[in-house]
């Protein structure tokens, strides 16, 4: 069972202007590729490669991620809200698969 | 003449300290950091061995990494595991809101179960529910869903002190669990206390030396960067010593087991702790 939990914390309301702070977070194992198992077998490299947020359909983050990051990864990031609508989450891993996630944000 | 002298350089030394505090603009730990509810009559958990930083990270509850088995533990309660079956019902069926019936549960596991006529932990417990209760597949040790589970469960107890029953007929096992834990084994010829009762607060090379509790069991341990039972610990410690470990699930480990979890009696549950 490879589920991939994700968990994304953004404010439910905000103020037209205000800078938001986005937290998110993958279940992933972020194998780096360099490791041997216990019994001297080669771990293959598997990572979420990228992760993209896109605030109603516009692209507000975007990051690639390498071997150096731990398992799990925790991002941070800030936006500034400017209308009502959605924001999605996507994540891109190593073996082509996509997990996403979406919050909604009211902006008065 | 002594004591004033001595009270007056106590009150230099106090408001000294006091203006060093209020000088330091280092951020302070977090307001739930409330370190001094895990000492319990000098019984320690291992979260007091942590940086700030690590207790922090532990107490948020969107930081901590192990909360993503929580929420996945929370799907699964109320997930049917095989459709197929006649019996087919998830944990919900029985067992409601795992909030209330599920509450304390953690605290007072390993326990003797009247059934199997033996003590059993929460992972045998959940893998017997899903095989008489669902008649589904039992969940492998140390796989996702078995972690996710016991998390979950564990959870509901967060903060109630840890009581095992160790008397009637738990006892024996007890027993079986003290023998081994003072037993030396392996190439290092090392018992679980020559560590985690003689010396501990000494260093290990970088590594302080905790008292080894399992209040926190099933936790996110930062090494082997994913969640691990008990039991795995036991095995990665016997391992440390060069000694052949157990099975998981075995007999010796879960008497082990209860015999640990009695050690940190009254310590606080803190599923999903994190540890080094």
């Amino acid at each position: 069972m490879a589920e991939r939990t994700t968990r994304v914390r953004v404010p439910a309301k905000a103020r037209r202007g205000e800078i938001i702070q986005i937290k998110c977070m993958i279940m992933h194992p972020m194998e780096n590729g360099f490791r041997f198992d216990t019994q001297g077998t080669f771990v293959p490299i598997h990572l979420i490669n990228t992760f993209e947020c896109r605030y109603n359909g516009e692209e507000v983050f975007r990051t690639r991620l390498g071997t150096g990051m731990a398992a799990n990864p925790l991002l941070t990031f800030n936006t500034i809200a400017t209308e009502s609508g959605t924001i999605d989450f996507r994540w891109y891993d190593d073996d082509g698969s996509q997990h996403t996630a979406q919050a909604r944000i009211e902006v008065e | 003449m002594r004591r004033p002298r001595l009270g007056s350089t106590m009150r230099t030394l106090m408001l000294a300290i006091a203006c060093i505090a209020a000088a330091t603009s280092v951020p302070a730990a977090a307001p739930t950091d409330d370190l001094a509810r895990y000492p319990v009559s000098g019984r320690r958990s291992g979260y007091t061995y942590l940086s700030p930083e690590t207790r922090a990270q532990q107490k948020d509850e969107f930081a901590n990494p192990g909360m993503l088995w929580v929420e996945q533990g929370e799907r699964l309660w109320s997930l049917v595991p095989d459709k197929s079956k006649a019996q087919a019902q998830s944990c919900v069926g029985c067992h409601g809101d795992a909030a209330k019936s599920m509450r304390g549960v953690a605290a007072r596991y390993p326990a003797f179960d009247r059934g199997e006529g033996h003590v059993v932990s929460l992972e045998h417990r959940i893998n017997a529910c899903r095989v008489k209760k669902q008649g589904a597949t039992p969940f492998a040790w140390e796989s996702q869903g078995l972690l996710a589970m016991t998390a979950y469960v564990s959870r509901q107890s967060l903060d109630m002190p840890v009581s095992v029953k160790v008397t009637g007929p738990a006892a024996r096992s007890f027993e079986r669990g003290r023998t081994a834990y003072y037993q030396r084994r392996g190439q290092l010829d090392m018992a679980c206390a020559h560590c985690h009762e003689e010396r501990t607060g000494a260093r290990l090379r970088a590594e302080v030396i905790s008292q080894g509790q399992i209040n926190g069991h099933p936790v996110y341990r930062q090494l082997w960067q994913t969640m691990g039972s008990a039991q795995r610990m036991f095995a990665w410690c016997n391992d440390a010593v060069r000694a052949d470990p157990y099975a998981y699930g075995s007999q010796e480990y879960t008497d082990l087991e209860l015999f640990v979890k009695w050690r940190g009696r009254g310590l606080p549950v803190e599923t999903p702790a994190i540890r080094r």
